[in-house]
């Protein structure tokens, strides 16, 4: 099978802190694929390491076949094929909506101004914010903003999307017109791997599901069988837990 | 009784030094100056500005030698006759500050951002910005002023400007750019690491994420303390008038030189307060509204 991406036996370490210890993962064209796993087991490193905005110690990571974890790559590249948004939304508080989102397309991808406009205010049409294009960052809400900074990451035509948590800051009422941007992705076809909180939007959407603990994936597999039965006890611990906070 | 001992705590927290002056007076005519220490503290600040200013005028209008010093400082004849050449050395002097400021400007952002670049390549440029910024800020500007501006040209090199005036200014760029490149790092340092991370994670190369994400925010960041400098810039100026360049200061002394009467100079102060003054109040001013901006989106 073709894989998108593929992690081989990853290590990453901070100082002398091992973040991950040996993650071998593999997404597939128009797989989606969710992280789940307790804060601080190692969910956002792996994308980060992914879009090479971290560096990796041991093992590799294959983009397309080409391993994508050596000196010679150029990192600029591979994220014009990988896009990322993260928890916070980041967007730059000194441009407008429209100047988010065509920058990458205008200075990376070398597309010009109008085919860069028309084609984000075709995406920012899509998705609900006709209305909010020239609009700055501090005027949106935070669901905007999260769908902004989606738009942001698509308009580069990225052949996998990285999303962490981008939920996770978002008010409850807020939460599913973000969900529904990640759901019109799916029925397009994009392949995703993402890190969540959202257990049942996970089990909705997902092709499969992994459960990361102390960095390491303890177990896997598609959502029916990780949330209905799951094998190892450490998962089905961070399942009732989940379930008793009231997001399952 | 009762009525007593109403009246009477009141009084006590009107009695003292300046409160009946200011009833009668301006009040409040500094509230909102101190509105943190209320109005009792400005009463007394008001009060106690006025009492020095009072003694002050006193001692020096009864001294002996006032109305001799009068004459030699404020003589409204001299004022009257050194004004027209000190105003017109005065415009070299604001000629040399903007010329001074646009290379400041520019120079010192290059400082800065080859201080914040990352990666081993760049250490000899990052510990290059390092040791001249140490360098330029240990110095005081005058000395500088005095060992390039009579150093350089004594060396007679060939196609070097020998000109003090240009000596002057690449002083005052040298020493200042020191400082202003420190202000620009301090705004490129408060530019949130996730900014530099969202571009680079849209492709954008060091270069690309410096110049689109985060310099138009850490300038941003940093214009007040760029004015304060510029308000400072604009005086230090002056200082070139030690290698004899005829900026106001200069041509104020060749005027007191030439009468044996001080006015020249009282002359030239004004003039640089006519332009320092609202620069100041600008800065000021601005900086109060891009904070309220601030605090308002912070709501
Ligand atoms: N730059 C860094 N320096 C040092 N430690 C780090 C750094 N980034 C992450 N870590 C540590 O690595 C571990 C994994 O972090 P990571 O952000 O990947 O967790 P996560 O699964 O995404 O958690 P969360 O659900 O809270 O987002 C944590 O213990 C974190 O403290
Ligand atoms: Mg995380």
């Amino acid at each position: 099978m073709n894989h998108r991406v593929r992690l081989e036996g990853v290590h990453k370490r901070f100082g002398d802190k091992h973040v991950l210890k040996g993650i071998d993962l593999a997404v597939a064209e128009h797989d989606v694929v969710c992280l789940i796993g307790s804060s601080g087991s190692g969910k956002s490193t792996i994308l980060r390491c992914i879009n090479l905005l971290e560096t990796v110690d041991e093992g590799a990571i294959y983009l397309d076949g080409e391993m994508i974890t050596r000196r010679e790559t150029d990192p600029n590249l591979v994220r014009q094929f990988v896009g990322i948004v993260f928890q916070s939304y980041n967007l730059f508080p000194h441009m407008n909506v429209l100047d988010n989102v065509t920058l990458s397309p205008r200075r990376v991808h070398g597309k010009s101004k109008d085919e860069a406009e028309q084609r984000a205010t075709e995406l920012l049409e899509r998705f609900g914010l006709s209305d909010k294009i020239l609009e700055f960052p501090d005027r949106l809400s935070g669901g905007q903003q999260q769908r902004v900074a989606v738009v942001r990451a698509l308009a580069t035509e990225p052949e996998l999307l990285l999303l962490d948590e981008i939920t996770a800051a978002l008010d409850p009422e807020l939460v599913g017109e973000v969900l529904g941007v990640i759901r019109d992705l799916i029925s397009d076809g994009m392949t995703l791997l993402l890190a969540t909180h959202e257990m049942g939007f996970a089990r909705d959407v997902a092709t499969r599901v992994c459960f990361l603990d102390d960095g390491a994936i303890l177990e896997e597999g598609p959502p029916a069988q990780i949330f209905s039965d799951p094998q190892m006890p450490r998962t089905q611990q961070f399942l009732r837990r989940v379930t008793e906070a009231g997001r399952l | 009784m009762t009525d007593t001992d109403n009246r009477e705590p009141a009084e006590a927290i009107e009695l003292p030094a300046g409160s009946r002056f200011v009833a009668s007076g301006s009040p409040g005519l500094f509230n909102g100056m101190l509105s943190q220490s209320g109005s009792r503290g400005a009463l007394m600040a008001f009060a106690s500005t006025i009492l020095f200013l009072v003694v002050a005028a006193v001692i020096i209008l009864n001294s002996d030698a006032w109305p001799k010093v009068r004459n030699q400082f404020l003589n409204w004849e001299h004022f009257k006759a050194s004004f027209p050449d000190v105003l017109a050395a005065f415009w070299l002097d604001m000629q040399m500050f903007v010329v001074a400021e646009v290379f400041i400007l520019t120079f010192a952002l290059l400082i800065a951002v080859l201080r914040v670049l990352r990666g081993p390549a760049f250490f000899p440029l990052r510990m290059l910005s390092t040791v001249y910024i140490d360098l330029f800020r240990g110095v005081p500007l005058l000395l500088v002023i005095f060992l390039l501006g009579f150093g350089v040209p004594a060396l007679d090199l060939p196609g070097v400007p020998k000109s003090p005036m240009f000596w002057g200014i690449v002083s005052l760029v040298l020493s200042y750019s020191a400082y202003t490149a420190e202000v620009y790092r301090s705004g490129l340092e408060s530019v949130h690491e996730s900014q530099r991370a969202a571009a680079r994670a849209l492709g954008l190369t060091q270069w690309q994420a410096l110049r689109f994400a985060i310099l138009p925010q850490a300038i941003r960041n940093v214009v007040p303390a760029l004015l304060n400098g510029l308000v400072s810039l604009q005086k230090d100026v002056a200082l070139i008038s030690v290698l004899g360049v005829r900026e106001a200061v200069r041509e104020a002394e060749i005027y007191k030189a030439r009468t044996f009467n001080y006015t020249s100079l009282l002359v030239a102060a004004i003039l640089f307060l006519i332009v320092s003054v609202p620069v100041a109040r600008f800065a000021d001013w601005y900086t109060a509204r891009d904070r309220r901006a601030r605090t308002k989106g912070l709501q």
